[in-house]
């Protein structure tokens, strides 16, 4: 097994594992405010969250590539300021990733979330506890398969990203070579034994982990 | 041994369209007060309201000394800060939960022995590494209850805990209400349609018609031209 052939599949576990804890963190806040507040322009904020469902990768590529860019604002300030460029670095394609993969993180926590019913949250309200502690106590162990739901189906999607990926990283070994980008590299090159070998990896992990989702989907109910 | 006193006004939905409720009533300390009504009368709204988990269009709500709501002076204080024990019509057990950690969830400060005296209390000790899931509707009735005391509320709020349940087990678990009414020592306000089960427990009784109060007595005494609440049962 080559040392290239490693260090992409590697890389890819790195974004896609990183991405998973970044929005971990991110998602549980963001599906509890979709799910139990109501605000203004809620349904336009749940729409931008879904976007990247519908939306082609590389059209939120390019935006971001053009957000990256030093002749924009965004890009202008980070370069100014803080001396970084993220444009066609693995920063840059994490950021990415993270946005790209926000509702597949979101809708499966918020959905869990409301699957509860109101009157258990109400009762630890009751009890003096507060919206932290039904949070960690209550809300949160009620709803493990939603949370591993979310974290596989998250884990999953950012291994097999390619557009994005591609437009605001591209193809850097080591830096933003992802496996999914090997395979068509791989295969531009007529080097189908290579493709076959990441695209192998790619789909016995995608397998594993839409079957343990199924899996829990199962006991759940 | 608070005293509640009540002056709510509040719009509510039912399938009649919108209602006006408007409720004024003094509960003196240690009364078991049966708030009875049709359904869609406001009986389990007015109960939500004392607990904080309603809010009135308009109104006071005052226990003792304390205000909990008042629409004018803006306060309104949370549910966790009203120290009330309620009971769900589902009872609203958590999944995650043995029974013997409900009760310590319910706790202010942990204390294992009150635990052990509660489960024996309400004749759980048996079941106490038992998840809901694994209880039946009378033994999930009373971890509900178990759990409300556990917490030391000042005025306990049952929604009418016993109408998930068959006959026969409604008969016995009118006791264990009014254990937890005495173990308590305090005000309890319970809701409920079944005649027979407010004049076995009521001290007092609250009677709702369209949201409004129309009578508040003993249930001798709101009872007394039975047939008039007849279509209630």
């Amino acid at each position: 097994m080559n040392q290239e052939f490693v260090s992409t599949l590697l890389l890819t576990g790195k974004l896609a594992g990183l991405t998973t804890v970044i929005l971990l963190l991110i998602g549980f806040p963001v599906a509890y405010l979709l799910a139990f507040r109501r605000f203004a322009m809620k349904s336009v904020v749940e729409a931008f969250i879904s976007m990247p469902m519908v939306l082609p990768p590389t059209v939120l590529g390019f935006y971001m590539l053009l957000a990256y860019s030093p002749q924009h604002s965004f890009g202008h300030f980070l370069d100014q300021y803080l001396n970084v460029r993220l444009a066609f670095s693995f920063t840059g394609v994490l950021i990415a990733s993270v946005v790209f993969s926000l509702p597949f993180m979101v809708q499966p926590l918020q959905t869990g979330l409301q699957s509860i019913p109101r009157s258990i949250r109400e009762a630890s309200y009751t009890l003096g506890k507060s919206k932290f502690q039904t949070f960690t106590h209550v809300l949160v162990p009620n709803m493990i398969p939603s949370i591993v739901t979310a974290i596989a189906m998250t884990f999953a999607h950012c291994i097999g990203e390619f557009g994005v990926v591609i437009m605001v990283g591209g193809n850097m070994p080591g830096e933003t070579r992802l496996a999914s980008i090997a395979i068509y590299d791989e295969v531009q090159a007529m080097n189908y034994q290579a493709a076959n070998q990441y695209s192998l990896v790619l789909f016995v992990i995608s397998l594993v982990i839409l079957t343990v989702v199924f899996s829990l989907k199962k006991q759940d109910n | 041994m608070p005293t509640i006193l009540i002056d709510i006004q509040h719009e509510m939905h039912t399938s009649d369209g919108k209602v006006m409720m408007e409720v004024c009533a003094e509960i003196p300390c240690q009364e078991l007060l049966c708030i009875f009504g049709h359904s869609g009368a406001g009986k389990t709204t007015l109960l939500r309201m004392i607990a904080g988990l309603t809010t009135p269009h308009a109104g006071t709500i005052q226990v003792d000394d304390e205000v909990w709501f008042d629409s004018t002076r803006k306060i309104n204080v949370i549910p966790q800060r009203r120290n009330i024990g309620f009971v769900f019509q589902d009872y609203a057990l958590f999944p995650n939960m043995s029974i013997a950690e409900h009760l310590s969830y319910a706790q202010k400060h942990p204390n294992k022995a009150e635990v052990d005296e509660l489960l024996c209390l309400f004749e759980l000790e048996q079941l106490s590494d038992r998840k809901p899931h694994q209880l039946s509707g009378g033994q999930k009735q009373r971890v509900a209850l178990a759990r409300a005391l556990a917490y030391k509320p000042s005025i306990l709020l049952l929604d009418e805990p016993l109408s998930a349940l068959d006959y026969e087990m409604r008969l016995e678990l009118r006791a264990e209400i009014i254990k937890s009414h005495l173990h308590l020592g305090s005000t309890t306000l319970m809701v409920s349609h079944d005649i027979p089960e407010i004049n076995e427990l009521a001290t007092q009784v609250m009677v709702l018609k369209g949201g409004k109060m129309v009578k508040m007595d003993t249930p001798n005494e709101v009872f007394k031209s039975h047939a008039h609440y007849r279509p209630l049962q």
